[in-house]
């Protein structure tokens, strides 16, 4: 299968700090694609650095042969790339409606001028844009919590509308910040299905920061595992689980 | 209470939520139209101010309410078009363009102190556009040749189509019409991509750039079309005015801005109705309350700005929604009676809740 994401030798440093040390992987058309490591690998850099809130010291990202390494923040989206947060990144003030619609922000047609002035442009937008939020509100199941407000949701339902915001982009792919942080064990292995669904039935390809690795194991393709912002290991979740430098990383000792 | 059975989703796009809403708003449309006939020249005179203050209200609300960028030198804004409007008059330029000028003007100095401030935010956005409402207030005193700084300048009476806006009546009849212009610009740019974008500025910078939201544009068109709304504003404030002079666009104008969208209740447009009538009426309220003080505290000086000190500090320490939000309290209380809940709006007490976007 061809790579549809390439990152190429990857490196970001902060002061004194390598966060990101050389880092090259290659993630294919329809997977679903995790990265594991112990706290401060550098996992979350690098989705940072992919959806350009970082600039990298060196090395490339490529997304279907093009180079995105200079594409500023705000039209990585445009390009098909979404993504959720770690710490839920939700417009608090809102209803899950209104938030589903700013995902759909990047396919905006109409002018500003012809928003101000409310044109047929503008309208015929914001229909097509309300039947792709209620597509995603019917593949979520979100229809109860339809005009409820953000901050009267409970945790785990704000989990599955940041995924129903970032799927509002009509991603090609999609990176997932810590999916199944503060949820419970039912609620992990929902979202396990979801990425299944997403994968499967919407053809997204997925690259997804994990620390369960039940839910690791449960949906990913492959796994990469950094430590210290290097690659330790890359390959199936069983051969990555099983890798003598993760186990070390992760239990000490010398296994 | 009343259910809305929704069957399309253009519903959802309307300005009026049900006809009831037509019927009021179109009933207040009509009373504020034959009120002049009605009234004596004192109330409607105080009724165009309100109007004036509740244009330059809109721009905020959208500024500061819905994007959440602070700014403590709209008067800035204000003054610029309202010298804009009294230069181009007495040049001889038909209002029916001197007003729109006074706008774009006003839109041009805010896109000039909204790009330089883009990365900032909070107290330090605060401090920068004080420092803006302080340089554009001593060049209008300090551009003698053009403003004639400290010797004031007479404002000509305009006409349109023929007809003289003059006197109280015309004032307030003009400030009705670009009233509801910029109130029908702000509900255009609440329904559409637009607003939602400012909004998602305002609560989260990180995810709105990951949605596809470009920050220094959205921000620069937010402190542009604030600015455009407050020009038109300055401009029939100098015909309410007469005669301008460069220190009454000063700190305390700002900060009365400010009052009417803390204090009508931020992130509504309705707040920023209560919040004109709230500004305008005050110092009304405060020279009749002079009379029955004693005569120490009634002559202070500092009486009326630390009053609306005061009552800034009050409100948003004990009703953060303000004014709208109090009324839409009232109303649930009323709505669910008797089974009215203490706990109905706790949740939404500690977040700046928008009316609609």
């Amino acid at each position: 299968m061809a790579a549809m994401f390439r990152a190429d030798d990857l490196s970001v440093q902060f002061g004194g700090i390598r966060a990101v040390d050389s880092v090259s992987f290659e993630v294919r058309a329809g997977e679903v694609f995790s990265i594991i490591g112990p706290n401060g690998a550098g996992k979350t850099t690098i989705f940072n650095l992919i959806s350009r809130i970082y600039q990298p010291t060196s090395g490339k990202l490529m997304l279907d042969g093009r180079d995105i390494t200079s594409v500023p923040a705000y039209q990585v989206a445009g390009l098909g790339i979404a993504r959720t947060f770690q710490n839920i990144e939700l417009f608090q003030n809102a209803s899950v409606l209104q938030n589903l619609l700013i995902g759909c922000h990047c396919h905006v047609k109409a002018g500003i001028l012809s928003q101000i002035c409310f044109l047929p442009s503008a309208k015929r937008d914001e229909l097509v844009h309300r039947e792709r939020a209620e597509d995603v509100i019917a593949f979520l199941g979100l229809q109860r919590y339809r005009h409820t407000l953000i901050g009267s949701l409970p945790y785990g339902v704000r989990k599955v509308v940041e995924l129903g915001r970032a799927l509002c982009t009509e991603p090609k792919l999609l990176l997932l910040d810590e999916p199944s942080s503060g949820l419970n064990v039912e609620e992990t292995e929902g979202m396990g299905y979801w990425i299944e669904d997403i994968k499967q039935d919407l053809g997204i390809t997925v690259i997804m920061v994990e620390h369960d690795m039940s839910l690791v194991s449960a949906v990913s393709d492959r796994v990469l595992a950094l430590n210290y912002g290097r690659v330790m290991a890359l390959g199936t979740p069983r051969e990555v689980q099983t890798h003598p430098d993760v186990v070390r990383a992760y239990i000490g000792g010398e296994a | 209470m009343r259910y809305l059975f929704k069957t399309s989703y253009s519903q959802d796009l309307t300005i009026w939520r049900h006809n009831g809403d037509l019927f009021w708003y179109g009933l207040l449309a009509a009373v504020m139209f034959v009120l002049p006939f009605v009234l004596g020249t004192f109330y409607i005179g105080e009724l165009g101010a309100v109007f004036i203050f509740a244009i330059a209200g809109v721009g905020l609300m959208l500024l500061t309410g819905y994007t959440g960028l602070v700014n403590l030198g709209h008067a800035a804004f204000l003054g610029i078009g309202a010298y804009t409007e009294a230069v181009l008059l007495t040049a001889g330029w038909p209002f029916i363009v001197t007003l729109p000028m006074s706008g774009i003007l006003a839109a041009i100095a805010g896109i000039a102190i909204g790009i330089p401030t883009l990365r900032m935010s909070g107290l330090y956005l605060a401090i920068a556009t004080l420092a803006f409402g302080q340089i554009v207030a001593t060049v209008l005193e300090k551009w003698d040749s053009v403003t004639h700084g400290f010797d004031g300048m007479p404002v000509p009476i305009p006409s349109i189509f023929g007809v003289q806006i003059q006197g109280a009546t015309g004032v307030y009849y003009a400030a009705l019409v670009v009233l509801v212009f910029s109130l029908w610009v702000a509900c255009n740019i609440l329904r559409t991509p637009l607003g939602r974008a400012l909004v998602a500025i305002r609560d989260s910078e990180i995810s709105a750039q990951s949605m596809g939201i470009n920050l220094a544009l959205y921000k620069t068109i937010s402190f542009a079309v604030a600015a455009f709304l407050t020009g038109l504003a300055g401009a029939l404030f100098a015909h309410y005015v007469n005669f301008l002079a460069p220190d009454s666009f000063d700190i305390l104008l700002s900060i009365q801005f400010l009052t009417i969208v803390f204090v009508g209740g931020i992130g509504s447009l309705h707040g920023v109705i209560f919040g004109a009538l709230f500004v305008r009426l005050l110092p009304q309220a405060i020279a009749i309350a002079r009379d029955y003080l004693p005569s120490k505290l009634a002559h202070l000086p500092g009486l009326e700005p630390s009053v609306f000190g005061l009552i800034l500090v009050l409100v948003i320490l004990f009703e953060p929604a303000g004014i709208y939000g109090r009324w839409l309290k009232t109303k649930e209380y009323f709505q669910a009676f008797p089974m009215h809940r203490r706990s109905a709006f706790r949740r939404q007490r500690t977040y700046t809740r928008s009316e609609r976007v």
